[in-house]
């Protein structure tokens, strides 16, 4: 090394303070590294599936005290009929309290216009959210997860446009609104995809199906409309169509069901498409135990509970009664 | 023994221990195949590797805790990894010597002057490691969004920075400004990948360009394959793999450009490399002048494998430590130590924001741009069957590095590299193939698992693979489902007995069944002549009789006695019958006779089917199989479900 002729520091000393910075800048990254690596390390790599989202189970929405009402109410006005087969229940007074947040799960299954029946009718949805906001209720949400596309069956059925009219919200089904549900002691329903988020803050459930002509499971009414809050490839059910049914009416324990056998659809369903598949049948069917409004259904399609096993089953696994006489159901006129 | 000599031997150790454990990774009985050789050293030590996998999974799998190694010693020592063990990094080498023998002095030194095209690979590894990030990134946007004190912090930190920086900005207080643009560019990215959360994806792209991964491919599909056609001594049968050809172009394509351009891949395109660059920016030791005795001769340069210009402002992350110069420099000014070059030294390019931010934004955008096809949801293609052990699609692409070391290992050759059939992000990815290979997935192998360096394919024991002990319940591992194709089959179409399927069928009891059927052949429907109860003279004689005696056929009489009867020979004007089945009657003159051919015609149990494509290798219909497998009902995913029950019943 030359002498430094000029005042500057000694550059042996600039070496020296540098690689005194460098090391510890260089340790620190080591360290980092290290610490990085030891935090992240996993020895024995994923399980056999990914994170899971967690799941979850719907309460029981049925109002204590209830059990067992059913009513019938004969008519061609569906609000009217709606309207005194609850009274006949005794008004909706007994199901919603004031604050309440109602869900109606309808069936909007198929982007079908209303006058061919394979949707719940929007005159009973705008009579249904009608009665709830009259008792008090805090809001009203419809829902359904349709088979065809979700948006064109609410705004083609007309459940979208009566819903709104009458001042209840509707909720089209989301990817992200799902999350895997376990019917307990279920063989069909485990980890399953569920419509869950119209549920969060919900306090009442009323299911609204009409009366239906089903190939595979013989009739679509209360406890299949529970279908439509599956997600998934749920079809791959059909395989098993009454047992699904069955699993169905014990996942939901709703407040009350209604169904519509106003007009009843007998033939080519559960799309059906032309007026001649339908008939009037006249009646409307309310009640707090679902398997006891299906067998009444039943008998507007010409069936009994003996012809659709999943009645049978459900009635089995203890979520109804088959013997809808036994329930003495008030029987009422409506115009 | 001088630094460079040490260097090469370093080189070819590696080189060679790369090509040998290649070599290892395969199934048999010899020494040298899998017998707890670290058949993925080389991968495990790559940091690249590691890190993809820590940004796309969050976790750092087993043996790529090796990748620490590589980082400690290049955040003290620099780009050692490039110069002195990486085996793309050789061939390049040795390449780049042979293609520029002969050249003058003066030539070599231009061909190794810096290029700011250099700056590409560091832009091409942001691409990549944002591409990785994603999910990662879009955790944290929603923590953001869903932690109301997160969300507030960062509101106000953004407020009061916005404040600062106005009223700063007219005395163009650059940093400032700057971490307000920042925090900007954040929010918004932030509010991206929020919005299009059903899209955002963990996609481990790098093994495309990772050289690691790259080579291990390009030997293990085809290099080796060629390498062994002659001799087969490797395999006792010639190894296929499907689009190996691009695979191989690729590779050849690197080394070609590396006759002229001294290590093209390492200087313009390696992600590696650029990493490397990035880790040893406070590396320790270094190479550089050390004093202004330099006469810049520029011999340093004419070997310089870096393009780092070590005479003059050293760019000390292209340096990748040849060494060259400390061997060329006749004044012995260059050095490699713990102080900065005399010179002056560039620790990193400079990356304009403008790139760096185009990099990483298009990195992060580049996955939920690739899933818009929806081949990880409803538009997967069932035409892909993975490997036992895949994970489900999303968590698979998160970890698959393509580097073919279970397509190398697989005893029957049936594992391949994808082309675009699972997608752009799935190319090269393992997927299996049943007509090439020597049969289906092997029922009692599950080497590919535990090769995989990633868990792409998750380690799995033969207890789970076939559903047994603690596995019973979920039963076994089902990579697929097979289908009879009835318009191809030859027992269903062709009334030719077959089940060669059956037969094959390796699970107990079989998935495939059959069902028996008789039926009538073509030209089979005759009268009966003179016939007594155990022979009868058909009118007419039908052309071949032979092939009716060969114990599959059978004669039948409409109306009069339909138990099919096995014809047992002719004797030129008569069929014979079995003896221990005689009519109860002969035949009545001129009644109708028919010949029918017994059939079993094969059926698929699906609740029994694992998927492992041995029926569709054997199946005789050599072209397209008439039972194929799909991926419908495979155990990695529930939604590609075929049966409504969710665990089998054993």
């Amino acid at each position: 090394m030359k002498t430094p002729s000029s005042p500057s520091p000694d550059p042996r000393d600039m070496d020296r303070r540098e690689f005194l910075k460098r090391s510890a800048r260089a340790g620190l990254a080591m360290g980092g590294a290290v610490a990085l690596s030891y935090a992240l390390y996993d020895p024995r790599g994923p399980g056999a599936s990914s994170g899971e989202a967690e799941t979850v189970s719907l309460p029981d929405f049925s109002v204590p005290g209830t059990s067992g009402r059913l009513s019938v109410a004969t008519g061609d006005d569906r609000a009217k009929a709606l309207r005194a087969a609850l009274k006949a229940l005794g008004g909706m007074e007994a199901f919603v309290r004031p604050g309440d947040r109602v869900l109606l799960k309808v069936n909007a299954a198929f982007a079908t216009p209303p006058a061919l029946s394979a949707t719940t009718h929007p005159d009973l949805v705008k009579e249904a959210t009608r009665l709830c906001l009259e008792a008090g209720a805090a809001s009203v949400i419809v829902t359904d997860n349709p088979i065809n596309d979700p948006s064109s069956c609410f705004t083609l059925t007309g459940i979208g446009k009566a819903a709104q009219e009458a001042g209840a919200k509707v909720a089209l089904p989301k990817e992200s609104f799902f999350r895997p549900v376990t019917v307990p002691g279920g063989r069909l329903i485990v980890e399953w995809p569920l419509l869950h988020e119209p549920f969060r803050g919900i306090h009442k459930l009323i299911g609204m199906a009409p009366v239906k002509d089903h190939q595979r499971s013989g009739a679509s009414m209360t406890m299949k409309n529970w279908y439509g809050l599956l997600g998934g490839r749920r079809n791959i059910f059909h395989q098993d169509i009454h047992n699904i049914i069955k699993e169905l009416a014990l996942m939901v324990k709703p407040t009350l069901v209604i169904l519509d056998g106003v007009v009843t659809m007998k033939t080519n369903g559960p799309t059906g498409g032309s007026l001649s598949d339908l008939e009037a049948t006249r009646t409307l069917i309310a009640s707090t135990d679902q398997v006891a409004a299906d067998a009444l259904g039943a008998t507007l399609l010409g069936k009994t509970p003996a012809d659709l096993p999943h009645i049978l089953a459900a009635e089995a696994a203890g979520a109804g009664v088959s013997d809808y006489e036994s329930l003495h159901p008030a029987r009422v006129q409506a115009g | 023994m001088r630094i460079v000599t040490v260097r090469r031997i370093s080189q070819a150790f590696f080189l060679i221990l790369f090509l040998w454990l290649c070599v290892a990774s395969s199934f048999g009985t010899q020494w040298w195949q899998l017998r707890g050789w670290p058949v993925n050293w080389l991968l495990q030590l790559d940091p690249l590797v590691a890190l993809g996998v820590v940004l796309t999974t969050g976790t750092l799998y087993a043996g790529l805790l090796w990748a620490l190694a590589t980082v400690l010693l290049t955040i003290l020592l620099g780009r050692f990894f490039c110069g002195w063990l990486c085996p793309l990094g050789t061939l390049q080498h040795l390449a780049g010597y042979v293609g520029r023998r002969g050249r003058s002095v003066s030539l070599k030194i231009g061909d190794n002057a810096y290029h700011p095209a250099q700056k590409i690979k560091y832009w091409i590894l942001l691409l990549l490691l944002s591409a990785a990030a994603g999910a990662m990134l879009a955790r944290g946007a929603r923590a953001l969004w869903q932690a109301p004190s997160l969300f507030w912090t960062a509101v106000a930190v953004t407020g009061a920075l916005l404040l600062f920086s106005l009223k700063r900005f007219p005395k163009r207080h650059r940093r400032v400004t700057g971490a307000f643009l920042l925090l900007a560019g954040i929010w918004a990215a932030t509010a991206f990948l929020y919005s299009v959360e059903s899209l955002v994806a963990a996609s481990l792209q790098t093994g495309l360009l990772d050289p690691i991964p790259l080579v291990t491919r390009s030997v293990n599909l085809v290099l080796l394959p060629l390498a062994d056609a002659s001799t087969q001594t490797l395999s006792p049968v010639q190894r296929y793999y499907q689009g190996g050809w691009l695979i191989g172009a690729v590779f050849l394509a690197i080394l070609l450009l590396s006759l002229r351009i001294p290590r093209f891949y390492c200087r313009f395109l390696c992600p590696l490399g650029a990493l490397f660059g990035v880790l040893g920016r406070y590396a320790l030791w270094r190479v550089g002048t050390t004093c202004d005795e330099c006469v810049r001769c520029g011999l340093c340069e004419a070997h310089c494998e870096g393009a780092c210009e070590p005479s003059r402002e050293i760019r000390a992350s292209e340096c990748v430590l040849c060494m060259n110069c400390l061997h060329e420099c006749r004044h012995n000014v260059v050095t490699y130590a713990p102080r900065p070059s005399a010179a002056g030294e560039k620790p990193l390019p400079d990356l304009s924001r403008r790139g760096f931010v185009a990099a990483a934004v298009s990195g992060v955008v580049l996955a939920p741009a690739f899933r818009l096809s929806g081949f990880t949801a409803s538009a997967w293609n069932s035409g892909v069957i993975r490997p036992p052990g895949a994970l489900d699609e999303g968590d698979f692409l998160a970890r698959c590095i393509k580097c073919g070391q279970c397509m190398r290992v697989c005893p029957t050759n049936i594992v391949h590299p994808a082309g675009l059939e699972s997608g752009v992000e799935g190319l090269w990815t393992p997927v299996l193939h049943f007509r090439i290979g020597t049969s289906g997935c092997q029922l009692n192998c599950t080497a590919c698992s535990h090769v995989c360096p990633t868990a792409a394919l998750r380690p799995i024991t033969l207890d789970e693979k076939l559903g047994l002990g603690d596995h019973a319940s979920a039963g076994p591992i089902r990579l697929g489902t097979a289908f009879v194709d009835r318009g191809r089959c030859l027992p269903w179409a062709m009334d030719r007995p077959c089940i060669v399927c059956e037969e094959n069928c390796p699970v107990s009891p079989k998935a495939i069944f059959v069902e028996e059927h008789f039926r009538t052949v073509r030209g089979g429907v005759l009268e009966v002549g003179r016939a007594d109860s155990l022979t009868v003279e058909p009118a007419p004689w039908p052309p071949d009789p032979g092939r009716f005696a060969n114990g599959d056929y059978f004669l039948v009489l409409p109306g009069i006695d339909e138990a099919p009867r096995r014809i047992a020979g002719h004797d030129g004007t008569r069929f014979s019958i079995a003896k221990d089945r005689p009519w109860t009657a002969p035949p009545p003159l001129g009644s109708r006779l028919e010949i029918q051919v017994r059939l079993q015609l094969p059926r698929v149990d699906p609740e029994r089917c694992i998927g492992c494509g041995t029926c569709e290798h054997e199946c005789p219909v050599s072209g397209k199989r008439a039972i194929r497998i799909t991926a419908e009902n495979e155990s990695r995913n529930r939604k590609h479900s075929l049966l409504a029950s969710s665990r089998i019943k054993r």
